[in-house]
């Protein structure tokens, strides 16, 4: 048992460093790690600044528990220093109160400057907005300004910071596009926003992370970046040739079902803003504005 | 009028057990942290309500439903029976059973009538189609106020049974600290009461 | 090969009725034996109607373990579900059903009784008490709990299970979304077992605050004692917030009433901050008592006082104040100003300054000191790298635009489970082989021990590093399946088998009991450890009044004191014995356990009726309680003095 005592703690350690390894890594699956706009791009930052942060103490730990464990094992003849009643150390107490104030400090201020970051559009283009309702197990995004509206599926010119204003007509959900950025919930009655942009193309997996009942491990959505003059051909091709969106065919989408990608014509002009009315929406007396961060949901 | 110093102080020579005195003390503390407990519970029922308050889904609305001369006689009822109620308690210090009775019974009298007025209030609101099905903001309204009418029911039925123990056993520490508890229960429901009169009331025709 | 083994298992309805059946068996089986070996009376005047702290600490520990088993199967079916990528041994709906259940049992029904257990066994000996403040509303609160944990564990016999989650979040938990009677046996469940939470915090203050044995002030009070003090002052602030949030959401599914609804101006939101009001400061509640355990394990085991124990007492405070202003983090993504989100984040962060403290005063307590590598020292020693690493992700999710990727992801799944397991589950394990002895007169067998600690402690590695790594593949929570092409197949097949090499921890500690009852080593001295606290002056197993004489205390660790005094020929001073004061048993606790059962069910069902009488039982109970003269009764000074003789050997 002895040998193995301290052996096994190793192994914790080499268990462990996968961790901080996988935080530098920049292989394909690990899509945290591998950001595809400047919203995700902060967030990685921050996620290696926190964990090279937290590594300062950590490893100490680990390295000063496998030290005593071994130089102050009772066994026979040990000859280290045995002070049963030393109990104090005003110098060590300063130390270990003082480094962790430190790294709070350090962090809580590299937090606090992107949080409000964050608020704010990613880049200087001129934004584009998509409206996003998650309902029971699909997604739908409507487009204001070309009145189009697609499910499971958008599209988004790249370079361009993107404001998806969220709610949801359904049990609340969560919009997460891991590579353009983190989450923000949906919820009914409540308009959120959340700023995203990508700066390359690709086709990003988006998914609902905030369960949702028995359909929602379906609830997965795709975002495909393209540049600007792609993305305008692809709002005219579904201008052109989808089909539109009546209030019907609405109400027969927000019925609790799994379903395919679709594309939409048009939908109509006050969809989003009754939805978000009907479910409590009404309450909040301050319409969002464009570029204030917005209030604390418990205000009225 | 709220008890300040901790304990009631018994006639000694009714003292019969041992461990009487420090019992009762720990009781008193253990009600006071009751106490607090309840008052986070009311705290987060008003905090529902402030946020709900508005919410009327078309439905009446605090300025339309409130009648001020009834939740004006409810509170004055009860701001008079907590006074009673500490009159009862008065008496229990200088040992006179019979007025410490006489005086309990007046406060569980005016409790009544308060539970009355209240259960006829929401009657009334009820049948008008104000129920607490109706809207957040009734549901909102209908459960901190009843769970304060509750906590008064309780608080009757508890003196009744304080009263009935003080009939059987006289005052001694144990009795004397039950209605002592009655009573710090009784005030903190006086508390309560005035904070919704001030919030749920007042802010509610103020508008 | 093994998956379609797994495949052809696939039917869990049948898996569940096979379940209920072997559940149902148990019960007779009790049933028969209770009548076959005549123990019925002896269950009755023992334990049902005992008000004795020792027994009701007993008592939760058993429901403790028998819960973790539940809970535990519950995470092994998961694990299997997720083992690979579509797969079909559980549907959506039974996933759902046992990912609630797993949380909700594992926090309310086994993390709580389980300190329960410790409060009940540890603090009235650490602190030189006869008994706890109130007796007889200890045994009540026992017995809430065991009727909530009933009502919910109903569920899974009757069908229905709640499905929407721990956190039971509406506009889901309402009744458009989740109807049948699921979510309510959640909300009523723990409703009763939180009354009975609130009653424990309330009676343990008291306890610590009026009964210490002359001369321990509060500065020389053992650490797991004030540990427990924190944690009851979070326990009377943060409960009341959970029983609102239940009980609106309750009236949202019995009585149509608006709270959280998403029509009619409800505010889910409103729940949610209610929720985690509670919620957040509950994993403190669970977590100091952990703490107050490895400071006595520590200091025992390195035969050294506790190393800046100011400090200690300090950081415990420190953490009880700074859960209260956490809990936003729980959903920095759900539209919260960057204000607020700053503010939370910060707070979220400054929790892990005391608790970074309290490690090093852990490891400096070791530092200079001779440790003795028993198996409560050995999950303390495991406990320290598992939790600094929990401790450190805890930190990377307070980082508010950091949590809005790591938010439902696998990495937060592994991060609580680090910290919930490798704090509190192993502070609790400590805790039951450091006091075992104490309380049930033998050890545990160390062998056996040893086998389930390196089984559960290697299985929890290899079950949640992966975690982590999935929460960096994006790999959300509570999906029943993901598919092939998102590649989590291989770390979510790690994680499952150890979460299996968990489970076969579980037995070994299981097996090390049962084998101990019979074969573990007798503790004659009542210090086997060589102790330092006022427990271990007592005989193994303590006597029903506790202490003979009320000792007097005059440093810390106050039995090591007196060991060294008594070495140096300096005997403790004692005052003469005198007849001893117990309350009496009471067979009303159980009753108005019932009572509140019989109402919460009646409730559960819409059954108004039954409903009613239960709450009519629970006033004649409350009346029957006020009105009794209930003076309890003495144990003469011959009978302690015979006792006495007979335990200590003398």
């Amino acid at each position: 048992m002895k040998k193995t005592g301290i052996s096994s703690r190793l192994k914790k350690l080499l268990l462990c460093s996968p961790l901080l390894f996988l935080l530098t890594g920049c292989s394909d699956k690990y899509i945290l790690l591998n950001p595809a706009g400047p919203v995700a791009q902060t967030e990685h930052r921050l996620i290696l600044l926190s964990a090279i942060l937290v590594a300062i103490v950590v490893i100490p730990v680990i390295v000063l528990l496998v030290f005593i464990v071994i130089r102050y094992r009772e066994r026979p003849g040990n000859q280290a220093p045995y002070q049963p009643n030393w109990t104090d150390s005003k110098i060590l107490e300063v130390i270990w109160w003082g480094i962790p104030i430190l790294i709070v400090a350090i962090l809580g201020f590299a937090t606090v400057r992107d949080t409000f970051a964050l608020t704010r559009p990613p880049s200087e283009q001129k934004p584009i907005t998509i409206q996003v309702v998650s309902l029971d197990w699909k997604w739908l995004f409507l487009y204001p300004d070309s009145n189009i509206a697609t499910v499971n599926y958008c599209e988004i010119p790249t370079g361009v910071p993107v404001q998806f204003v969220l709610t949801a007509d359904a049990p609340m959900n969560s919009f997460w596009v891991p590579q353009l950025g983190g989450q923000e919930y949906t919820m009914p009655g409540m308009e959120m926003r959340l700023w995203l942009q990508a700066d390359r193309e690709g086709v990003f997996e988006g998914r609902g992370a905030n369960f949702t009942g028995k359909g929602f491990a379906h609830m997965n959505f795709q975002v495909v970046a393209k540049p600007q003059s792609e993305f305008a051909s692809w709002v005219k091709k579904v201008k052109g040739s989808a089909p539109s969106l009546t209030q019907e065919k609405y109400d027969l989408l927000a019925k609790p079902s799994v379903v395919n990608k679709q594309s939409y014509s048009s939908y109509p002009p006050a969809l989003y803003q009754n939805t978000v009315n009907k479910n409590g929406g009404i309450y909040w007396h301050h319409p969002m504005p464009m570029n204030e961060p917005h209030q604390m949901p418990m205000e009225n | 009028m709220v008890e300040t110093t901790g304990r009631p102080i018994p006639d000694p020579k009714s003292s019969k057990h041992l461990h009487g005195t420090e019992e009762e003390e720990k009781n008193i503390l253990g009600f006071w942290i009751f106490l607090s407990t309840d008052l986070v519970l009311f705290a987060c029922l008003f905090a529902t309500y402030l946020v709900l308050r508005t919410h009327t889904d078309g439905g009446p609305t605090t300025a339309q439903l409130f009648d001020i001369p009834m939740f004006t006689l409810e509170t004055f009822i009860l701001l008079t029976s907590s006074f009673t109620c500490g009159l009862a308690v008065r008496e229990m210090r200088y040992n006179n059973l019979r007025r410490l009775l006489g005086w309990l019974a007046v406060t569980v009298l005016l409790g009544l009538i308060f539970v009355g007025i209240e259960a006829s209030e929401f009657l009334s609101y009820s049948s008008e189609g104000a129920t607490m099905q109706r809207s957040a903001f009734l549901s909102g309204f209908f459960t901190l106020v009843g769970t304060h009418g509750l906590h008064v029911s309780l608080g009757i039925v508890w003196m009744i049974s304080v009263g009935i123990q003080l009939l059987r056993d006289r005052i001694h520490p144990t009795t004397a600290r039950k209605l002592f508890n009655a009573g710090l229960y009784w005030h903190f429901l006086d508390v309560v009461w005035v904070m919704i009169y001030t919030v749920v009331y007042l802010m509610g025709v103020m508008k | 090969m093994l998956k379609s083994l797994i495949s052809y298992l696939q039917n869990a309805n049948l898996m569940i009725q096979i379940s209920a059946v072997a559940i149902i068996l148990t019960l007779v089986g009790i049933v028969f034996a209770l009548t076959y070996f005549k123990k019925w009376g002896w269950l009755w005047r023992e334990w049902i109607t005992t008000v004795d702290h020792k027994k009701i600490g007993i008592m939760y520990l058993v429901c403790a373990l028998l819960m973790f088993f539940r809970g535990g199967v519950d995470a092994l079916l998961m694990r299997t579900q997720l083992a690979f990528p579509n797969l079909h041994f559980l549907n959506a709906q039974h996933y759902d059903e046992i990912f609630t259940t797993h949380g909700t049992i594992m926090i309310l029904f086994m993390a709580m009784p389980f300190i329960f257990a410790m409060f009940n066994l540890v603090v009235p000996l650490q602190i030189g008490a006869r008994d706890v403040a109130f007796p007889f509303l200890n045994a009540v609160s026992f017995w809430l709990f065991f009727f909530g944990a009933m009502l919910f564990n109903l569920s899974f016999v009757l069908g229905g299970s709640p499905d929407a989650g721990w956190v039971g979040y509406p506009p889901l938990s309402e009744l458009p979304y989740s109807p049948g009677p699921g979510v309510n046996y959640y909300v009523l469940g723990i409703q009763i077992s939180g009354i009975g939470s609130i009653a424990t915090g309330i009676n343990f203050i008291v306890t610590i605050l009026k009964m210490r044995a002359p001369g321990m002030t509060l500065m020389r009070m053992p650490l797991f004692t004030w540990s427990v003090l924190a944690s009851c002052i979070v326990i009377i602030f943060a409960f009341p917030a959970l029983t609102v949030a239940l009980a609106l959401l309750g009236m949202d599914r019995i009585f149509g009433t608006h709270f959280f609804t998403m029509l009619h101006g409800g505010n889910p939101m409103m729940y949610i901050n209610l929720f985690w009001v509670w919620g957040h400061p509950e994993v403190y509640i669970v977590i100091l008592p952990a703490y107050g355990i490895f400071s006595e394990v520590v200091s025992t085991f390195c035969r050294k006082y506790i190393f800046g124990y100011k400090s200690m007492v300090v950081s415990l405070m420190m953490i009880s104040i700074i859960s209260y202003f956490v809990w936003v983090h729980h959903f920095f993504t759900m539209g919260a100003g960057p204000g607020v989100n700053s503010f939370f984040a910060v707070a979220s962060m400054a929790v892990g300054i005391p608790t970074g403290v309290k490690v090093f005063n852990w490891l400096f307590t070791m530092f200079r000191g001779r440790i003795r590598i028993t198996l409560p020292m050995l999950w303390t020693l495991a406990f320290i790298p598992c939790f600094a690493v929990g401790g450190a992700t805890g930190i990377m999710l307070a980082v508010a635009p950091a949590d809005y990727q790591f938010h439902n992801s696998y990495f937060l799944i592994a991060h609580f489970h680090q910290v919930l397991i490798g704090g509190v589950v192993y502070g609790l394990l400590a805790g039951m082989y450091f006091w075992w002895p104490k309380i049930l007169g033998f050890k545990l067998n160390e062998t056996l021990g040893k086998w389930a600690f390196w089984f559960f402690n290697l299985g929890f590695y290899v079950c949640f590093m992966p975690q982590y790594a999935l929460g960096f593949m994006g790999m959300t929570r509570r999906v029943y399946t993901y598919p092939a092409e998102s590649g989590w197949g291989t770390l979510n097949f790690v994680s499952t088998i150890g979460a299996f090499m968990m489970g076969i921890g579980f037995l070994f500690i299981v097996a090390q009991i049962l084998y101990s009852i019979r074969h573990g080593e007798r503790d004659t001295t009542g210090d086997p450890w060589d102790g330092r606290t006022l427990e271990w002056s007592l005989p193994s197993p303590v006597p029903h009044y506790n202490f003979a004489q009320i000792p007097v205390v005059d440093d810390m660790d106050a039995w090591w004191k007196m060991k060294q005094q008594q070495k140096e020929g300096i005997q403790p001073q004692k005052e003469p014995l005198k007849p001893i004061h117990m309350p009496s048993p009471s067979s009303l606790p159980f009753f108005m356990g019932l009572a509140f059962f019989i109402c919460g069910f009646g409730l559960v069902f819409n059954q108004f009726t039954i409903a009613t009488i239960g709450l009519i039982g629970v006033v004649i109970c409350m009346l029957w309680r006020s009105l009794e003269k209930d003076t309890g009764y003495y144990i003469s000074v011959e009978e302690i003095k015979k006792n006495e003789a007979a335990v200590r050997g003398l």
